[in-house]
């Protein structure tokens, strides 16, 4: 395997101090990330549609301005866990896209070099905790990452995000009673996007809001406008405060939708066409950037600017890992099941 | 040498890490002031109080799943598991969150908990908190299990898995609380991964673990009386598994005898007889003996359950049989 060049380390948007108002270059970043998820994910549904993609990729289309709006809100001290729609929390907590893009191919120089691919992305050296392949199995690793902030006597919090399917998992309930009962510093970020594979959220939900079972958990239970990276990064940031002051979790239920099927084969026959115009018409990014040009902070060219900007970079991105990145050796598929054993001929031996 | 219990030995392993290492930390169900369902705690919660001795609530795949996360945290969470009956509860959590991380995330993470459970028959507590799952998680590639049955090994072995960087099922049997044992007052370890051989002898190997270990040892007695010298090996440790010590001792005596707690379906023995076919076929010179669990959830009435669960006698049949003296 060729050498692979030094990949420059991308910074998460600095957050302006805590109460001042975000600086107009604080909200290009946030434009900017997320016109990258979707130009990131709009990149991986034609690489899945051209089968360069292998596997499994549920793109987070639509849901933008959640994980950039929650991500904004933290620093580089916390914590985050992510689902298997969670390219968006990836790319919003500054994981490097040709990275990703690499991992997303089952390429050496991924992420994970290829072993977890789409659904299982992470960056733990970075507080990216992962993601996971079965719905609600991040939140009690959220948990638990809330629980040794704790005992280390440390301020940082946990993010975690899963969808309205994974609220009705056991999983939850566990983790949000005893987080509750801890005053664990974890932030539970529901992304409600009114599906869960295919049956709405309103056919498997006893009840319309996530949010109300906060109640039930001694925390605040925050709903929020999923589409609105400024609203969402407010919920956070009170949230954020609350837990560093030891108050204890929130649940925070962004109301937000999925652009694209659950995955590619998906033909979204369960979804009306006008149910997704109306979604569309309140895109994340068209929305920020009306406001952006309508406040000053940006003109329409200099928008279009950072596009060209990003397109570019997805372009080298798509480059990096389609073209420049070797698969793994398949004599390596053993390496790291343990640390310091491994498969033998007879059996597990030691490194 | 001091004797003491294998309930102590296994307090006296977790005082003593949690005194060498600030991020070991207990928790679980009745862990705290109970000390342990079965006492294997009592005591640590005076000493270490309730933050690093921490009782939950009735909420297994949190408790598996908190140990996880905490672990890739920098923790090194002893959490408990009530009994391994429960584990259905944490299983994705175990099996697919702990087991899989380090590997999903190409070996950029590692998983160093330890998840205490105990299982087994012989109080007629029946089906839902007498079984023998080991089979389950050494079919699980990430985790290691650990299955001791003596205070020594125990004591020895809990240290080790705490140290260690896996995810460690540890399971204790509950027959074997009071059973005691010489134990050093001095710090000692015991390596994962090797097996002990209790007693030597040339004619039949049994080879078993957690209580059928003492089972073991008993049908050798009775065997000797015959004049068959049986060796008694205790595994210790399923995975990783001590495999070379069985394949040495079945080159010496050429007939096999394992027992085990777990239902006969699927055993783990049968994954040690594949091995030892795989790499002693030749020196076999009888077919393999396994000695198991009925396939029935275990029943309450002590003379089904007697029935139900591997005997000495079944052992001793057993050997008795692969020298051809049914």
């Amino acid at each position: 395997m060729g050498k692979v060049k030094e990949v420059k380390k991308r910074k998460r948007p600095k957050p302006p101090p805590s109460g001042g108002k975000p600086s107009k270059e604080f909200k290009i970043g946030l434009l900017r990330r997320m016109m990258e998820i979707r130009a990131f994910e709009d990149k991986v549904f034609e690489l899945l549609a051209r089968d360069i993609l292998k596997g499994a990729s549920h793109v987070y289309a639509g849901q933008e301005a959640v994980a950039v709006g929650a991500c904004s809100a933290i620093s580089q001290k916390d914590y985050i866990t992510s689902t298997h729609r969670g390219h968006g929390h990836s790319v919003a907590m500054g994981c490097d896209l040709k990275l990703m893009m690499a991992e997303l191919c089952g390429k050496a120089t991924g992420y994970c070099k290829g072993r977890g691919g789409s659904m299982h992305i992470a960056d733990v050296r970075n507080r990216n905790l992962g993601a996971t392949g079965i719905v609600g199995g991040n939140i009690p690793v959220a948990t638990g990452a809330g629980l040794a902030a704790q005992l280390k006597g440390e301020d940082s919090v946990v993010l975690c995000f899963f969808g309205d399917g994974a609220a009705n998992e056991g999983a939850f309930h566990e983790s949000l009673n005893m987080a509750g009962r801890w005053k664990l510093p974890v932030i539970y970020i529901c992304e409600n996007n009114l599906y869960g594979m295919s049956v709405a959220f309103e056919k498997a939900c006893a009840v319309s809001d996530i949010a109300g079972r906060a109640r039930g958990y001694a925390m605040p239970g925050v709903c929020v406008d999923g589409q609105r990276v400024l609203e969402v990064r407010q919920a956070v940031l009170e949230a954020v405060g609350r837990a560093r002051k030891g108050e204890g979790p929130t649940l925070i239920e962004a109301k937000t939708y999925r652009y694209r099927g659950h995955s590619r084969s998906d033909p979204r026959a369960y979804r009306t066409r006008e149910e997704e115009q109306y979604w569309h018409d309140r895109d994340p990014i068209k929305l920020f950037s009306e406001d952006l040009v309508k406040e000053g902070t940006m003109t329409l060219e200099e928008i279009t600017a950072v596009q060209a900007e990003v397109d570019a970079e997805i372009a080298e991105a798509e480059r990096f890992a389609v073209d420049e990145s070797p698969y793994p050796d398949p004599s390596e598929v053993m390496q790291d099941v343990y640390v310091g054993w491994i498969e033998g001929e007879r059996g597990l031996v030691r490194l | 040498m001091p004797v003491i219990t294998y309930r102590e030995a296994i307090r006296d392993a977790l005082a003593e890490e949690m005194r060498r290492d600030p991020r070991v930390f207990v928790m679980g169900e009745d862990v705290a002031i109970y000390g342990g369902a079965y006492q294997a705690t009592k005591g640590l919660w005076e000493e270490f109080g309730e933050s690093r001795v921490r009782d939950t609530a009735i909420s297994e795949e949190v408790i598996a799943g908190a140990a996880t996360g905490a672990a890739m945290c920098g923790m090194r969470p002893v959490a408990e598991i009530m009994y391994v009956d429960f584990m259905t509860l944490a299983m994705d959590q175990f099996v697919n969150q702990a087991a899989k991380n380090r590997y999903m995330f190409g070996g950029k993470t590692t998983v160093p908990m330890v998840l205490r459970t105990e299982g087994g028959a012989g109080r007629c507590i029946a089906a839902h908190h007498s079984q023998s799952l080991e089979a389950w998680f050494v079919h699980s590639p990430g985790v290691f299990v650990v299955m001791p049955s003596t205070p020594y090994d125990v004591k020895g072995l809990l240290k080790t898995s705490i140290r260690d960087d896996n995810p460690v099922l540890f399971i204790e049997h509950k027959m074997l609380y009071g059973e005691k044992g010489e134990v050093p007052a001095e710090e000692y370890l015991i390596p994962l991964g090797e097996a002990a051989v209790r007693r030597q002898g040339a004619d039949v190997t049994i080879a078993s673990y957690s209580r059928m270990a003492f089972r073991a040892n008993e049908a050798a007695d009775l065997l000797a009386k015959e004049g068959i010298e049986a060796e008694v090996i205790d595994l210790r440790c399923l995975q990783p598994l001590d495999i070379d010590a069985v394949l040495e001792s079945v080159k010496k005596t050429g007939r096999l005898v394992l027992a085990s707690e777990g239902y006969k379906n699927v055993n783990f023995v049968c994954e040690v007889a594949m091995r030892v076919q795989e790499h002693a076929f030749d020196w076999l010179d009888a077919p393999i003996e396994r000695v198991c669990a009925a396939n029935c959830p275990v029943p309450m009435s002590p003379v089904l359950e007697d029935e139900a669960i591997p005997s000495t006698e079944k052992i001793v049949q057993a050997a008795r049989r692969t020298l051809g003296k049914a």
